[in-house]
């Protein structure tokens, strides 16, 4: 049995705008799964229709085997939602919002306020807990809605970008909590424009683009699609040599900098064995652009043009 | 399950009438001065010259009916004002992802809305005590009278709230609707002053029934028989709470 399962979703709005044409997903139990996709391309509307925000037109939706049309109290106990949006009442404390979500789950007022203290606490959010939420950093406004969607403790979690306007250090430690409640068997859903966090966090991924899914692979098969990548090197040159290379294509950006282009196959090893010939040490090593990154234009572009998806 | 939607309910009740404790100023003060008001100028200033109505002193006569006007008033606004706001800053899809039934929901708002309207109901009652000793007629036609009363302006309230798209829209229908017609429902005379063609029309207005079903619990007295007034009530409870749940399972104004 699948977490989720999809199949020919579509969504036409009244305004007339086809949000989806037709998708078709799987997400296996356990999975951490990353939907991607630019601006406007179906991300949240597909999260609306799994977690019944938004009703569907037409197509399929299977929640740990249960339909949203025939079993949806059922459907709906087995999801968490983070959305992209704050909302949640700025007027009520974390503790209140927290505890009268589990409610809304059927959780019994005093589990609720044992969940509260453990899910607070882990999120870094128990000193805050009798706070008016208005009165949160954007930060623990995002980790807020992560513990609140963890109340009713759901076999999956669904976040639309969960780290968008977080910084760094808050978005790393997210990451850490994220992995963890993954490894405990919680299934994660992710949507997110930062390409890294889906690189570095899921298993597998899916790209959507006007509504329409043009890749659906494990995040290894797609990476293993980009035969080339660009990294740039720093290099000590204190015996006042000029790096060149033999058999690929290469940039000097400054004296202490080299870009260079690397086939798969031909690996990095004959670039340093090159400069370590002429004298010159690698400092340190870098890739030019995100790796998902590069694939992601590539794929979207190719959707577009109407041609081959696999870049 | 069934424990589960009544947990829900629960949870739901207590987050409202949390939210109206919250701000006591705006909610419970109002109505308490308001009425002072009202039992100062017409009961005891302008009362006085009056004289009796309907075998009673003024301000013996208009008690039940301000009562009254305080907890359609309240029910009213308290649901459309939290309804709509839970709506407006999304909160309302707290309740949407997870499983609580269209009922439970509604149930939810609405108790919260008479919970208000009843506490209301008994701080007028006892700002009314200090200008005139009440007597109790038929407690049970009170409470009745009381409750239905609320749960019907609850559910209004909560129908004026699906379909409200901003602040102005939740004030229009206490302002241009509510207001007339409780003014002209019989709060402050009888209806037997009316000539005989407006004691006609006034009857197509539900709130003399809630007024005149109140005023007989606690007087005796009433322009309308009880069992009609109760039946109105009814009617209109079945109606508004049928559309109000017709509303809420399809999604109006809050799915997409």
């Amino acid at each position: 049995m699948y977490a989720l399962e999809i199949d020919g979703l579509k969504k036409t709005y009244k305004s007339g705008v086809q949000a989806l044409k037709g998708i078709n997903l799987t997400v296996e139990q356990g999975d951490f799964f990353a939907l991607l996709g630019p601006n406007g391309a179906g991300k949240s509307t597909t999260i609306g229709v799994i977690s019944s925000l938004v009703n569907k037109s037409e197509g399929k939706v299977l929640v740990s085997g249960h339909s949203i049309d025939d079993d949806l109290i059922a459907a709906k106990s087995c999801i968490g939602l983070v959305p992209q949006e704050f909302n949640f009442n700025q007027f009520e404390t974390l503790q209140q919002i927290v505890v009268n979500q589990a409610g809304y789950y059927g959780v019994p007022r005093h589990i609720a306020k044992e969940r509260a203290e453990k899910y607070l606490k882990q999120l870094e959010l128990w000193d805050k807990r009798n706070s008016p939420a208005r009165s949160l950093s954007g930060g623990m406004k995002r980790r807020l809605m992560i513990a609140r969607a963890l109340m009713h403790e759901p076999k999956i979690l669904i976040l639309d970008e969960p780290t968008a306007g977080v910084d760094i250090e808050i978005r790393r430690s997210m990451w850490t909590f994220l992995k963890k409640i993954n490894e405990q068997g919680i299934t994660i859903i992710l949507t997110t424009h930062y390409l890294e966090e889906a690189e570095m966090l899921c298993r597998n991924i899916a790209i959507i683009d006007k509504g329409t899914i043009v890749e659906n692979t494990s995040m290894k098969a797609l990476l293993s699609k980009l035969n080339m990548e660009t990294f740039v090197l720093d290099l000590d040159v204190s015996n006042g040599r000029t790096a060149r290379l033999e058999g690929f294509e290469h940039r000097l950006l400054d004296n202490h900098t080299l870009e260079v282009d690397v086939a798969k196959e031909a690996g990095l090893n004959p670039v340093f064995n090159q400069l370590t010939e002429q004298g010159i040490q690698v400092l340190s090593m870098r890739n030019k652009t995100n790796r998902l990154e590069e694939l992601f234009v590539r794929l979207l572009e190719s959707g577009r043009d109407g041609g081959n998806a696999n870049g | 399950m069934a424990n589960h939607k009544l947990v829900a309910l629960r949870t739901i009740w207590i987050k409202e009438i949390t939210r109206f404790m919250r701000i006591w100023v705006q909610t419970l003060v109002p109505p308490a001065i308001t009425m002072t008001l009202y039992f100062v100028i017409f009961g005891s200033l302008i009362g006085n010259r009056i004289g009796q109505m309907g075998g009673f002193s003024y301000m013996e006569f208009i008690v039940p009916g301000l009562i009254m006007m305080s907890v359609i008033t309240n029910a009213y606004s308290n649901v459309s004002s939290s309804f709509f706001s839970a709506k407006f800053q999304n909160n309302i899809e707290e309740m949407l992802v997870a499983p609580v039934p269209t009922w439970v929901i509604i149930g939810g708002f609405v108790g919260g809305g008479v919970a208000r309207a009843l506490l209301i109901g008994i701080i007028v009652t006892c700002v009314s005590l200090l200008f005139v000793d009440l007597q109790i007629h038929h407690f049970a036609a009170i409470v009745i009278t009381l409750i239905l009363t609320a749960t019907l302006f609850a559910a209004a309230g909560l129908v004026n709230a699906v379909f409200a798209k901003t602040f102005d829209d939740i004030s229009m229908v206490p302002t241009f609707v509510l207001t007339p017609l409780t003014y002209l429902g019989g709060v402050f005379y009888s209806l037997s002053l009316l000539p005989d063609f407006w004691q006609v029309v006034s009857k197509a207005n539900p709130i003399v029934y809630m007024v005149n079903g109140f005023r007989y619990g606690f007087l005796g007295v009433s322009d309308v028989s009880f069992s009609t007034s109760i039946g109105v009530l009814i009617a209109f409870n079945v109606i508004l709470f049928a559309i109000a749940y017709r509303l809420l399972d399809k999604g109006v104004g809050i799915r997409h």
